[in-house]
């Protein structure tokens, strides 16, 4: 398990939170309420912050979870570079970005989910830690042996006791070919 | 088909049941406050929003009963036990506990986002009717008013205020609020990366649940639901409806008289709360007994062995135990799988330090000194699961994955146990273990044991009693090399068992194939203790090479949950 990874909760509640006021905003537009333009300002925000949070970040130890198809938006989202690294940032962000939706009932629910997400991200980046993108593992190729190389331990190979090295008797440890075998 | 049945019958059903009573409870109480004369009015105020908000609540209400009963973790061992008679498939489905715990969670959180969506909607109209935006009798409805003000058809009583203050400030808005809040600070942390990696978090958010449960059953309490009540002479809203004006004046429309719906959530959710209480209590009880330590072994590879003794614990093979060290933390249980044998006069754990609560207790008992008893040591359970029931199968096929070996190692051990004393119990002809690990370093004693019981079954002639076959799924080219040298040894190079490792995965139709081939007629019990994605695989494969001729092989999935 090891130490707690506090952006991880705090990203489920973001975006979860972004799910919300996306339905807030989306009922206050529809059901056309009273300072509905609160409402319209939610569905944008919901969506910024779902966007924003979609890619989940590496986790410092231990495997990575990837949501599904998070790679475009990984590299959309690494493209802002600190603004986007930095938790503090996203902590200001989205306490910033949740203030307009108290001013309406569809969205404060929504609102105050996303200033909660907004401490747990403050947390997280009191205790040091910062997004960093999944990406998938580039594979790093060994060089292709040549064929023309010949094999450097060549049958008969001595039994597995021999493999190590006897330290005491450097030169009898040292493995020389029973024929010299040389490149054409 | 028939061998779906065998394998899933119980449990689908049992959903299928779930989910009716769900559809049942949503259809009526949806046609309930959509075509009942006595909601006309608020009706006229709401439009089909009522009907959408009420049906939910009936449906959560339902959901919220359902939702701590799987997680009575001693109440299940009580079924477990007075269940004895009705056979292993009945049984089987409390292993699917926690399963069903997150099923129902799914429910309450889609009907929360319903009712939530609805009473926006109702809030909004409520006042906008109060506010004499509507029509007139719109307008009439929402000015009815008598001396006590306990008549009123509209809840919001003010023509000034904005839909925010009216929630912030009756019973049934703020404990909305708030256990929604909790609810949904509940489900954020128990995603499957939080649960999995950060245990404490989503252990200690979920105890958010009081709240919930607080707010839930004091939601009703505001009585904002209001229907007509029938009056003498009878106020008929059919001739009524357009004569808002007279109403009062003349006798056919006396002024509508309305009341609050009785409270009923806390009529559904009590029972359960207490039974969590009795759980709760039951747990700290059980925290309170001595716990005394009879050997402490640390293992190689940075693996714990407690071996304890507490007056009155009775065990079964393959169950678990929580262990709470409030040394480490006061709140905190973990589940450990015994690796004791019943027969046994103690029992003991396992415990490889994994994370922050293992490495701590780890580093406290290497700080003892010698021969001294470790920290306190709360135990709860035993708790059951599916191995328990390996006895009872003819044939069982043991699958134990990385750490999963562990409910093996007691199982193994009380087998030949049972062997030794020739128990009439052990029904079992035949074991097939097999047992898949990435690295065998970490399990260096499980190897151990298993070389003991190889030994002794030897010396008793059974050699054909149990067989086990390793795969070593992590393995590089040295290993093989190495392996390869050594082929003709009669013990394998890796463990020192007799029996060889195998190298990758298994392929399971062939030992699927050659079980079935072994025992014709025999019914198979399939044992996992490892990750999903191989019990979706063996699960298939019992499906597939089960044979409905109920004289034929069978297999039945059992898989434990961590």
């Amino acid at each position: 398990m090891g130490k707690i990874e506090w952006a991880m909760w705090a990203n489920e509640q973001a975006l979860a939170s972004g799910l919300i006021l996306l339905t807030g905003g989306i009922v206050g537009v529809a059901g056309q309420f009273r300072g509905w333009q609160f409402a319209a300002y939610a569905v944008a925000a919901g969506v910024f912050v779902c966007l924003l949070e979609y890619p989940r970040s590496k986790r410092s130890k231990g495997t990575s979870m990837a949501r599904t198809g998070q790679y475009c938006f990984t590299v959309c989202v690494k493209a802002f570079g600190p603004l986007t690294r930095n938790y503090y940032v996203r902590a200001f962000l989205h306490a910033a970005i949740c203030v307009p939706g108290g001013f309406m009932l569809a969205t404060v629910l929504g609102c105050v989910c996303l200033g909660i997400a907004s401490l747990i991200y403050l947390a997280a980046a009191i205790h040091g830690e910062h997004w960093e993108p999944i990406l998938p593992r580039k594979e790093i190729r060994k060089p292709v042996d040549s064929v023309k190389n010949p094999p450097q331990n060549p049958p008969p190979r001595p039994p597995p006791e021999m493999h190590r090295k006897r330290v005491d008797d450097l030169e009898g440890a040292a493995y020389d070919n029973p024929m010299t075998v040389t490149d054409e | 088909m028939g061998n779906w049945i065998i394998n899933h019958g119980l449990t689908s059903f049992i959903l299928v049941v779930w989910m009716g009573i769900n559809i049942f409870l949503f259809v009526w109480f949806y046609f309930f406050y959509d075509l009942g004369p006595q909601f006309f009015y608020t009706r006229h105020l709401l439009g089909s929003a009522l009907a959408w908000a009420r049906a939910p609540a009936a449906v959560l209400n339902f959901n919220c009963l359902l939702i701590l009963l799987p997680v009575c973790r001693n109440l299940l061992s009580l079924i477990r036990g007075s269940f004895m008679c009705c056979g292993r498939t009945m049984r089987k489905q409390l292993d699917k506990n926690l399963s069903f715990h997150k099923l129902v969670a799914y429910m309450i959180g889609l009907m929360t986002a319903v009712h939530m969506i609805a009473h926006l909607l109702n809030v909004e109209w409520y006042n906008n009717s109060r506010q004499g935006v509507y029509d007139k009798l719109s307008t009439a409805l929402s000015n009815l008013e008598d001396t006590d003000s306990t008549t009123y058809l509209n809840p919001i009583r003010k023509t000034d205020i904005i839909p925010t203050y009216f929630v912030f400030t009756t019973i049934a808005g703020l404990t909305g609020v708030i256990i929604t809040l909790a609810l949904i600070l509940i489900i954020t942390s128990s995603m499957e990366v939080i649960r999995r990696s950060y245990f404490e978090v989503f252990w200690y958010t979920h105890h958010l649940f009081i709240i919930f449960f607080a707010g839930l059953v004091f939601h009703g309490a505001g009585r904002i639901v209001r229907s007509q009540q029938t009056t003498d002479p009878v106020h008929n809203v059919t001739f009524c409806k357009d004569r808002s004006d007279e109403w009062g004046r003349i006798p056919e429309c006396p002024i509508p008289q309305f009341a609050g719906g009785f409270p009923q959530t806390w009529m559904w959710v009590i029972g359960p709360m207490i039974l969590y209480l009795c759980e709760r209590l039951v747990r700290f009880i059980r925290y309170m007994q001595r716990v005394t330590y009879r050997k402490i072994v640390m293992r190689p590879s940075k693996v714990l062995e407690l071996q304890l003794v507490k007056s009155g614990f009775k065990m079964e093979v393959g169950q678990y135990v929580f262990l709470n060290c409030p040394a480490i933390s006061q709140l905190e249980w973990h589940p450990f799988t015994m690796t004791s044998a019943p027969e046994e006069d103690f029992f003991s754990v396992h415990i490889r330090s994994a994370g922050d609560w293992t490495d701590k207790l780890i580093d406290i008992v290497q700080k003892l000194p010698e021969g001294a008893q470790g920290p306190k040591m709360g135990v709860d359970g035993p708790f059951g699961t599916a191995s328990e029931d390996v006895f009872d199968y003819e044939v069982s096929m043991l699958v134990g994955a990385g750490i999963g070996v562990t409910p093996f190692a007691s199982i193994l051990k009380s087998i030949w146990y049972k062997f030794k004393e020739s128990n009439p119990k052990l029904r079992t002809r035949k074991i097939y273990f097999y047992w898949l690990c990435r690295e065998t370093h970490a399990f260096e004693w499980f190897a151990d044991l298993l070389q003991v019981l190889e030994k002794e079954m030897e010396e008793r002639g059974m050699g054909d009693f149990l067989t086990y076959k390793l795969y070593l799924t992590g393995w590089d080219q040295s290993t093989a090399h190495h392996v390869r040298v050594r082929f003709d040894q009669d013990t394998d190079a890796v463990t020192g068992l007799k029996q060889k490792t195998h190298y990758g995965r298994p392929i399971w139709d062939k030992e699927f194939e050659q079980v079935r081939k072994e025992n014709p007629t025999s019914v198979v019990g399939t044992f996992l203790c490892g990750p999903e994605a191989l019990g979706k695989v063996l699960e298939k494969k019992c499906v597939k090479y089960s044979d409905v001729d109920p004289r034929k092989t069978k297999f039945y999935f059992n898989k434990e949950n961590f």
